[in-house]
C-alpha cells in the first residue's frame, strides 16, 4: 500500500497500541500532525514541551505502558531534554518523537535545527535519526521494543521533515509492519538476560536460609518488572523484613507487618538501622544509590549482598555482591521462591529463627516512629499534618505524584502506600516541577482514580502552566501546594550546614497569588491557613471531578525533614527528630 | 649488527578493548562518549568493517585503572549497537600498528636513516630533496623504538594508525 512517512508514523503508533500522545506541534513536525486529525489516538496539547515529557512519564509510571511524547525540532527538542534525563535515571519506558529539519538541511544551522540525537545520546536508552521514510515503521517498533524490555528507559526517534511531508517525494513509501522476529533480528546487540542463573539462585537461597538479620532491600525494579505479588510471596514465605526505597514505595504494602518503610537520607530510623545492622541484604531491583547508602564504606558493614538486577552494569557498580544475579526481578523471585520451598523453608528446623531480629526491629519502631510537633493555635500549618489529612481523607488507592524537595520526602514518609503504581516521583534526577505534568499524565492513564500532586511552592512555579492543559483537556487532577515561601530543602541545608546563612532561598508566600493564578488557569482553588480549614477543603477538592483543583496550604518554613543522614556521613549517624534525640544509644 | 630487541609489553594501565559494533552512523560517537563523560582519554583508536559488512570492529586503547574500566565495559555492553566486547590481554593477542613518518634526511645522512629502516624491515615510501617518508607496520612497541631512533634526525611529521589486535590462536588441536 502506497503511503507517506507521516501517515506511516501515526499508523505505527496505532499498531503499537498507543492510546495517547502528549505533544505540541511546530514547523518540522507539522506534517505528522495532519494525520492525527483522522487517528483514534488521543493527543493532549501541552503548554511547554517539558510538560509533554513528564506527562508521558506519569502515564507510564501509573499504567506500566510506555508513555509517548511528540514535539518539534530545535527548542522543542531541547525542552524535552529534562524529561528524557529524568526517565533515563528512573528507568521509565517512554518513546519521544522529535521533528528534525529536512535531511538535506541537517548540519547547515537551519531554522530550529539542533543535533537532537547528539544532545540526547547520554540520557536515552537509545536514539535514532531516521533518514528514509520506509525506515519509519521499523524505527518505531524498535523504539517501543527497546523502551519496554530489559531495563526500561526512554527512546528518542528523530524524524526529518522531508521524509514525512507528503508534498516531498522523499516521503513516499510502501506501508509494511515488521514482525517481532524482524525487530529482534534488526537489533543484534540487544538481548536482555531475563532468566536468573539457577546456580546463583540456589546460592542466594542458601544465604537467605543462613542469615540471622536479613533485609529485603527493594528498589524500583520490582515495579518495572511487575513483581509486587511475587515479592509479597517471598517476604511472607521467609518472614524477612522489607524496606522500600523512594522508587519502590507501593511495591510492598506499608500496612504489612514486615514493611519497614523507606530507607535512605530521609528514611525512617528503623529502615535505615535495620539495613545498617543486617547480615544479609537481598537487593531486588535496587541500585545502592548514594541517597540510600550514605557514606559507602560505612554502609551495612556486616552484610553479605545478594543483588538481583536486569541490568548487569548495576551489579558491583557501587557495592560488590556476594551473589550477583542478572535477570528480571519477577522471574528471579519466582525461581527463588521455588528453591526455598524445595528446601522446606517455613518448616521448623529449616533456616534461622528470625524472631529475635524481628523483635529488635519492633523495638526501634516503637522508640523512633515518624514524629513532628503539632502547630500551636495561630501558628502556620505543619506540612506533616497536611500530608496526614490528605492521606486520610482521600481514597485508599489514590495516586500521588510529587515534585522534589522537602514536600517529596514528607509525602513519601507520611503517605501509606499499599498498592503498586500509586507513587509517581522523580527519584534519580530530582527534577523540580515534575509533579503537575506527571500527575496529569497519570490521570490520563488512570482516569477512574483520584490523582493528587503534592507540590512545593518552588516546584509549582516551574511547570504550573500545564494546569491550563488539564483544564482545557478536562483532566481533573488535584494539586496540594505546600507553600512555605522557601526553597525548603535548600533552606534546611543552609540552616543545618551553613550556619543559618540563607542564600537565595526565600520566595514570598503571597507572590504569586496561587489562588488567583490557579483560577486564571481554569482550576477551582482554595487557600488553607489553619488546621480546622484543612479537612473541609480536602473533602471539597476530592468531590470535584470535572476540573482541576488547587489547594494552597500555608505551612511553617522552619519545619525540617527528619530523620536525616547528613551528607557524607555513615547511616549510623542518622539524626532523628529533635523530640527523640535524648536517647541512650 | 643484531636487530633491536622488542621492548617488553605492556605499558602498565593501558587496556586494549576490541569492540564489535553495528556498522552505522553515530556508533563511534556513542562508544567514545562513554569514555569522555568519565574524563578517560582514548589513547588510540582504530575502526574498520569486519569480514561481515554489517559490523565494524573498534580497537580502542585506553588509559584507565581496571576497576573503573569494568564499569565502562558494562556500560558499553548496554549500547544497543554494540554486539560484543573483549579485553585483549597483550600477552594473549597479536597486535599490529602502522606508522608513516617524514624524517629530515640530507643526502649525507640519508643512508643512516635507510640502514636504520632496514634493521626494522621498514620501507621508504617517498623521497624528497632532504626528507624521506618511511613506513613500518609492526608491533606497537617496535614502532615506539623506531620513532625514538628517528627522532635525532628530525621528525617533520608522523602519523600512526593506533593498534589493531586479534586474540592469539590455540596452539593445540581443539
Amino acid at each position: 500500500m502506497q503511503t507517506n512517512g507521516a501517515s506511516a508514523l501515526i499508523k505505527s503508533l496505532e499498531h503499537e497500541g498507543v492510546e495517547v500522545i502528549f505533544g505540541l506541534p511546530g514547523g518540522a513536525i507539522l506534517p505528522v500532525y495532519d494525520p492525527i486529525i483522522d487517528s483514534p489516538v488521543r493527543h493532549v496539547l501541552v503548554r511547554h514541551e517539558q510538560g509533554a515529557g513528564h506527562m508521558a512519564e506519569g502515564y507510564a509510571l501509573a499504567t506500566g505502558r510506555p508513555g509517548v511524547a511528540m514535539v518539534t525540532s530545535g527548542p522543542a527538542a531541547t525542552n524535552i531534554v529534562t524529561p528524557l534525563a529524568d526517565a533515563y535515571m528512573d528507568s521509565v519506558p517512554m518513546v519521544v518523537i522529535t521533528g528534525q529539519v529536512p535531511v538535506p538541511a541537517i548540519g547547515t544551522d537551519a531554522f530550529q535545527e539542533c543535533d537532537t540525537t547528539g544532545i540526547t545520546r547520554s540520557i536515552t536508552k537509545h536514539n535514532e535519526l531516521v533518514t528514509r521514510a520506509e525506515d519509519i515503521p521499523l524505527a518505531i517498533r524498535q523504539a517501543f521494543h527497546i523502551a519496554t524490555t530489559g531495563r526500561p528507559g526512554p527512546v528518542l526517534v528523530d524524524i526529518p521533515k522531508d521524509i514525512v511531508d507528503p508534498r516531498n517525494p522523499a516521503s513516499a513509501m510502501d506501508w509494511y509492519w515488521p514482525s517481532d522476529d524482524e525487530v529482534v533480528s534488526s537489533l543484534p546487540g540487544y538481548r536482555p538476560t531475563l532468566k536468573g542463573h539457577p546456580k546463583k539462585i540456589r546460592e542466594a537461597a542458601e544465604l537467605m536460609l543462613a542469615a540471622r538479620r536479613p533485609v529485603l532491600y527493594i528498589g524500583g525494579g520490582i515495579l518495572k518488572s511487575r513483581a509486587a505479588e511475587a515479592l509479597l510471596e517471598l517476604a511472607e514465605l521467609t518472614g524477612i523484613p522489607v524496606v522500600t526505597t523512594l522508587m519502590a514505595r507501593g511495591a510492598f504494602p506499608d500496612s504489612h507487618e514486615l514493611c519497614l518503610g523507606m530507607p535512605g537520607m530521609h528514611g525512617n530510623y528503623t529502615a535505615v538501622t535495620a539495613m545498617q545492622q543486617s547480615d544479609l541484604l537481598v537487593a531486588l531491583g535496587s541500585r545502592f544509590d548514594d541517597r540510600v547508602v550514605g557514606k559507602l564504606d560505612g554502609f551495612a558493614p556486616d552484610a553479605k549482598i545478594i543483588h538481583v538486577d536486569v541490568d548487569p552494569a548495576e551489579l558491583g557498580k557501587v557495592r560488590r555482591p556476594d551473589v550477583p544475579i542478572v535477570g528480571d526481578c519477577r522471574l528471579v523471585i519466582e525461581e527463588l521462591v521455588k528453591v526455598l520451598r524445595e528446601q522446606g523453608v517455613g518448616t521448623p528446623g529449616v533456616g534461622v529463627d528470625l524472631t529475635p531480629w524481628r523483635s529488635q526491629i519492633s523495638g526501634w519502631q516503637e522508640r523512633f516512629p515518624l514524629t513532628y510537633e503539632p502547630s500551636a493555635p495561630g501558628e502556620l500549618l505543619k506540612p506533616q499534618f497536611v500530608l496526614e489529612q490528605l492521606r486520610d481523607r482521600s481514597p485508599e488507592d489514590t495516586i500521588v505524584a510529587s515534585g522534589v524537595g522537602q514536600h517529596q520526602m514528607w509525602t513519601s514518609q507520611y503517605w501509606h502506600f499499599n498498592h503498586p503504581y500509586t507513587w509517581i516521583n522523580s527519584g534519580g534526577l530530582g527534577t523540580m516541577g515534575f509533579s503537575v505534568p506527571a500527575a496529569i499524565g497519570a490521570k490520563v492513564g488512570q482516569p477512574d482514580r483520584t490523582v493528587w500532586a503534592v507540590d512545593g511552592d518552588g516546584c509549582f512555579q516551574m511547570t504550573a502552566q500545564e494546569l491550563v492543559t488539564a483544564s482545557i483537556e478536562r483532566i481533573p487532577v488535584k494539586i496540594a501546594i505546600i507553600n512555605n515561601a522557601y526553597l525548603g530543602m535548600v533552606r534546611q541545608w543552609q540552616e543545618m550546614f551553613y550556619d543559618e546563612r540563607y542564600s537565595e532561598v526565600y520566595l514570598s508566600p503571597d507572590v504569586p497569588d496561587y489562588v488567583k493564578w490557579a483560577e486564571a488557569m481554569g482550576c477551582v482553588a482554595m487557600r488553607v491557613e489553619s488546621p480546622e480549614e484543612a479537612g473541609p477543603a480536602i473533602d471539597k477538592a476530592n468531590e470535584i471531578n470535572d476540573r482541576p483543583v488547587v489547594l494552597e496550604f500555608r505551612t511553617d518554613a522552619a519545619e525540617k525533614v527528619f530523620p536525616m543522614v547528613p551528607s557524607g556521613l555513615s547511616n549510623d549517624e542518622i539524626v532523628v527528630d529533635p523530640s527523640q534525640q535524648e536517647r541512650p544509644r | 649488527m643484531n636487530l633491536p630487541a622488542p621492548s617488553t609489553v605492556p605499558v602498565p594501565r593501558h587496556h586494549v578493548l576490541s569492540v564489535l559494533v553495528e556498522n552505522k552512523a553515530g556508533v563511534l560517537a556513542r562508544v567514545a562518549s562513554l569514555f569522555a563523560r568519565r574524563g578517560y582519554n582514548i589513547y588510540s583508536l582504530a575502526v574498520a568493517p569486519t569480514h561481515d559488512e554489517r559490523f565494524s570492529r573498534i580497537t580502542v586503547v585506553v588509559d584507565v585503572e581496571s576497576a573503573p574500566l569494568e564499569q565502562v565495559v558494562k556500560q558499553l555492553n548496554k549500547l544497543i549497537n554494540v554486539i560484543k566486547i573483549s579485553e585483549l590481554d597483550p600477552r594473549d593477542s597479536v597486535e599490529r600498528e602502522l606508522m608513516l613518518a617524514t624524517v629530515k634526511a640530507d643526502p649525507e645522512v640519508r643512508h643512516q636513516v635507510m640502514s636504520l629502516l632496514d634493521l626494522f624491515e621498514g620501507r621508504v615510501l617517498d623521497v624528497g630533496h632532504d626528507e624521506l617518508t618511511v613506513t613500518l607496520d609492526d608491533h606497537p612497541s617496535r614502532l615506539d623504538d623506531l620513532e625514538e631512533l628517528l627522532r635525532p634526525f628530525g621528525i617533520v611529521d608522523i602519523q600512526r594508525t593506533g593498534r589493531v589486535a586479534l586474540p592469539r590462536l590455540e596452539r593445540g588441536p581443539s
